[in-house]
């Protein structure tokens, strides 16, 4: 029989009604995979086992026995767990415990999951490869020396190496997406306000989503019908009714059409084999009777552009309140002045990626460049939305590669952030125009690395890309691929 | 030279919410430091602002009585900058699309009616207090006020004087007071105020602004006014120019003095506040609102004079205080006459208050208690002089005059054999002054009853007193001769 941490939530959830799965002997399973992985792979920050243990101990005496009864998630090292370190991978947040629990974790508690915290990401969610954690790089479970991608690098990479059950990442510019696209693993970026933010800590909050990373499109489902609904804590979490995902899946897609952006294919800097395998489940998805329509969206090559003024403006603003007065990291200054203080505790505090991104937003909000810039910013998102509208007049859903290329090297793109910022040229529409976005496995590299296929569709239509998702994984093989995890090595 | 004044206001006004603006804190005031505070008003990371509807409703309350146009859709922004009072280092406040504007509130001044133009009423959160510790260091903050809802209140440069400046802000008070969204408190900052202020000769174009800070009362305002038209107007009768930039009132030294240039002025950065969703303002709920609206104090001034026939002057004064209107017009509603009742108001019971140092808005007097009081006098059953003395000794104890005449037997002596008799003994005591009055020094009757009323304990009726006496005296002047 395989390891209990290899399976899925629902295949657990099915061992566990024939009593043929403990919670104990399945917790004790994944710790010693995370035991064995980890120092290779580093998807977890930090693992506390005695922590756990007593959390599953706890859980078992006093429940819930809801639908993730037993059920270990694994959630990012940005969403708030009461108690629990939480430190965005940044020095600044160093031995920060919120004394609150995301919104999202909190209803995953509530069906009875065993909450896994502190998966890596790159510090505060800036980037696209886990590389700019305070904590050290995460490494892609398919090749060692490859980035998982990011910024929820973590949290893929572990459900990837079955490190995790399933887990929840953080997508603002397709930081849930992309890493699962280059992991091999379904990703969901939901609705924006289809899952309260409360908890989560903003990177740029009107393009920030919690979302699941899991096996399968099945275990996406699950999770998002437990994290989705409104919130009256977050006033940007729609209130909106959360229909049944799971039974979405059976429906047929057969006559449903599904568009390619023509703008897409184009695009510069597309691998051929990302292309190719695209192509290929085009040709799947016609093969389960679903029609192909061609569709445009004109202003795509402004989205990475807009994204960066709107995202690193917010983020400029969220990240002013690391000053080292009331929690966090506070830098020795003695005798200074405030200023120091300040300066010195963000100096310390902050890696090179964050301090960038600060500055760019500081400046595209200052005086005499707000309008040149962030306002520009924000026509360029109307635009992109409205492109979105009328491509999805025409069509259910829209398929597109979700990375232009498959997982790139470590190191290769660090000294280039331009480079890193155009390898999220597909994912950022969706945050901009505030749609849902899923990413799965459609295909390998010759060098045996996964491919994404990413579906997007209208505001709070998760279902189609749940059920197109889940037609498409039931006729093809490539979620059931494993990758091999070789050496411990961990040269560059 | 001659120059004119062009004055502007901003008032900045707690409201008297239960609970702060974006959270569910307490927004008491005087608790230990820090006790009153959560996650969200402690700016901690992840967590999310959520718009107290109470506050909201207070703050197009008080639009609506200002006469504002609301807006359709109001947003919040964020205004940021680096201060440790401050936790999330930025203010939620509101920039491009306030709650309200083009609003005017009318004032008199000299008898007669000006209309001062309002810009704009904006919400936002309040930040938290720092304290100084000189022999240390370090300093600690107080977040106990972070994230009480203020409203912003900011006038058009119309006023022209200190004066007008001051009774803009009386009646700003007043009406606020009325609408009972806030203490109004400058003692405890429940109430604050910033200033700019211009000279030009009449006619000209506007000269260059200069913002006075930290005006902690209504005095401070119109001295630091006072002091910087001087200031200004010096500089200018020499050919000096005025630098556009910030003062701070220094209420020791009684001046104004630089705190910032115009250059060093900060770059807020303003962007819209993304945690928050714009808020339509329905017209079902601008008109649920105005349903609330209490008669404000120029409307109530109107029928003051027209109803029962006060002066300009006395209607001022009785409506400057929701309090005051509200006891006048009760006290008349339960038959009180209403110019001695006016009068007692505004002499007995404003010189109590003036020498306790209290604000009107906290008296618990009865409307009734005044009728039985009044009715007192007027029966003649107490002196004027009595009256005083029982008023005060019933404010004290929360209780009726009518109990405290109860009570203590605080009757007048109306019995005329009561009265003679008193007479008889104070002739027969000072003969000298008997023989003064005779003589005709008027005086001489004024000492006499004196002498009656001390004798009486204060319960003789001085009028009386002074007839009982003259008519004994005079029978004595016609015995002897």
């Amino acid at each position: 029989m395989d390891r209990l941490c290899t399976r899925t939530i629902h295949e657990l959830r099915s061992l566990m009604d024939q009593g043929a799965c403990e919670p104990r002997a399945l917790l004790q399973e994944l710790l010693e995979q995370v035991e064995r992985l980890n120092p290779t792979l580093h998807a977890y920050v930090t693992v506390d086992a005695g922590r756990l243990m007593r959390q599953l101990e706890q859980r078992l005496r006093q429940g819930p026995r809801g639908k993730l009864f037993g059920i270990p998630i694994t959630v990012k090292d940005n969403l708030c767990v009461q108690g629990e370190e939480t430190t965005c991978a940044s020095r600044i947040l160093r031995h920060f415990r919120p004394p609150y629990t995301a919104s999202a974790i909190e209803r995953l508690t509530q069906e009875g999951a065993i909450i896994v915290p502190r998966a890596n990401m790159d510090e505060f969610a800036f980037g696209s490869s886990t590389e700019s954690s305070a904590y050290g790089v995460t490494r892609n479970p398919w090749d060692l020396e490859r980035v998982p991608g990011g910024s929820s690098g973590g949290s893929a990479c572990a459900v990837a190496a079955d490190a995790a059950i399933a887990a929840l990442g953080t997508d603002t510019g397709g930081s849930i997406r992309q890493p699962a696209a280059f992991c091999g693993v379904v990703g969901l970026k939901p609705t924006y306000g289809r899952v309260s933010r409360y908890g989560l800590i903003a990177f740029a909050s009107s393009l920030d989503v919690i979302g699941p990373i899991t096996k399968d499109v099945r275990d996406c489902a699950l999770l998002l019908s437990v994290i989705a609904g409104h919130d009256p804590k977050d006033s940007t979490c729609a209130p909106v009714e959360v229909p049944d995902y799971v039974a979405a899946l059976q429906r047929p897609v057969k006559g449903l059409r599904f568009g390619v952006p023509k703008e897409y294919l184009i695009e510069e800097g597309i691998a051929p084999d990302v292309k190719a395998a695209l192509e290929a489940s085009c040709g799947a998805l016609e093969r389960l009777g679903m029609r192909r329509v061609s569709v445009s969206l004109p202003h795509t090559s402004y989205a990475v552009a807009a994204y960066y003024v709107v995202a690193t403006a917010e983020a400029s603003s969220n990240l002013a309140r690391y000053d080292g007065v009331q929690y966090g990291a506070r830098a020795a200054t003695d005798g200074g002045s405030l200023l120091d203080m300040y300066q010195r505790t963000r100096a310390d505090g902050f890696g090179t990626e964050a301090k960038r991104r600060i500055i760019l937003g500081t400046y595209v909000l200052s005086r005499g460049y707000y309008d040149a810039y962030y306002l520009k910013g924000l026509k360029v998102r109307t635009l992109i939305k409205r492109d979105f509208d009328e491509a999805l007049a025409s069509c259910d859903v829209l398929i597109c590669p979700t990375s232009p290329t498959a997982a790139f090297r470590i190191g290769e793109k660090l000294d280039n952030p331009l480079q890193m910022y155009l390898s999220d040229i597909f994912t950022i529409s969706a945050n901009l125009a505030g749609i849902p976005a899923l990413s799965m496995p459609c295909g390998f590299t010759a060098k045996g690395l996964p491919i994404g296929m990413q579906l997007l569709a209208g505001p709070f239509r998760e279902e189609v890309l749940l059920q197109v998702a889940s037609a498409y994984e039931q006729a093809t093989e490539w979620h059931r691929r494993k990758p091999e995890i070789r050496s411990c090595s961990t040269s560059r | 030279m001659q120059y004119e004044s062009v004055i502007g206001l901003e008032v900045h006004l707690q409201l008297n919410t239960d609970s702060k603006l974006f959270c569910g804190c307490s927004t008491t005031f005087g608790a230990a430091p820090n006790h009153q505070t959560c996650p969200v008003c402690l700016g901690l990371p992840g967590v999310l602002p959520v718009l107290n509807h109470r506050a909201f409703e207070w703050g197009i309350k008080a639009a609506l009585a200002f006469d504002c146009r609301l807006a359709q859709v109001m947003k919040f922004d964020r205004k940021q900058y680096f201060y440790p009072d401050l936790p999330k280092n930025y203010q939620i406040s509101q920039y491009d699309q306030p709650l309200a504007q083009h609003g005017h509130l009318d004032i008199t001044i000299e008898g007669a009616s000006r209309r001062i133009r309002i810009t704009r009423i904006h919400m936002e959160e309040d930040a938290g207090k720092l304290l100084h510790d000189p022999q240390a260091p370090w300093s600690y903050v107080d977040f106990n006020r972070t994230g009480i809802p203020l409203l912003e209140i900011v006038s058009e440069p119309d006023l022209r004087s200190p004066d007008e400046a001051s009774a803009y802000l009386l009646e700003l008070k007043a009406v606020l007071e009325y609408l009972d969204v806030s203490t109004c408190d400058m003692e405890n900052g429940s109430l604050r105020c910033d200033t700019n202020i211009s000279l030009r000769k009449r006619g000209e174009a506007l000269g260059v602004k200069v913002e006075i800070k930290n005006l902690n009362s209504f005095k401070a305002v119109k001295a630091a006014l006072v002091y910087e038209i001087a200031r200004q107007a010096k500089r200018l009768d020499a050919g000096e120019r005025i630098a556009q930039e910030t003062r701070l009132w220094n209420a020791k030294a009684e001046q104004t003095e630089t705190m910032r240039s115009k250059e060093a002025a900060s770059d807020y950065r303003y962007f819209p506040e993304p945690d928050l969703v714009p808020f339509t303002i329905q017209p079902r709920l601008r008109e649920a609102v105005a349903a609330q609206l209490p008669p404000l104090p120029a409307q109530r001034r109107v029928r003051l004079m027209d109803a029962y026939g006060l002066s300009a002057y006395d209607a001022q004064v009785l409506t400057q205080h929701r309090r005051l209107a509200e006891l006048f017009e009760g006290a008349i509603a339960q038959g009180a006459k209403p110019k001695p009742l006016a009068n007692w108001i505004m002499g007995e019971l404003l010189a109590y208050l003036n020498a306790r140092g209290q604000e009107p808005s906290g008296v618990t007097l009865r409307p009734e208690w005044l009728v039985h009081l009044l009715e007192a006098i007027d029966a003649g059953t107490i002196s004027g002089k009595m009256a005083k003395e029982l008023f005060v000794e019933s404010l004290e104890r929360q209780v009726d005059p009518a109990q405290v005449i109860r009570e203590n037997n605080l009757r007048q002596i109306v019995d005329h054999g009561q009265l003679d008799r008193l007479a008889e003994e104070v002739i027969a005591g000072f003969q000298k002054s008997v023989e003064d009055y005779r003589k005709g020094k008027a005086n001489a009757l004024m000492f006499l009853v004196g002498k009656c009323m001390e004798r009486s304990n204060g319960k003789a009726n001085p009028t009386q007193m002074a007839d009982v006496l003259k008519r004994k005296l005079n029978q004595g002047k016609e015995a002897v001769t």
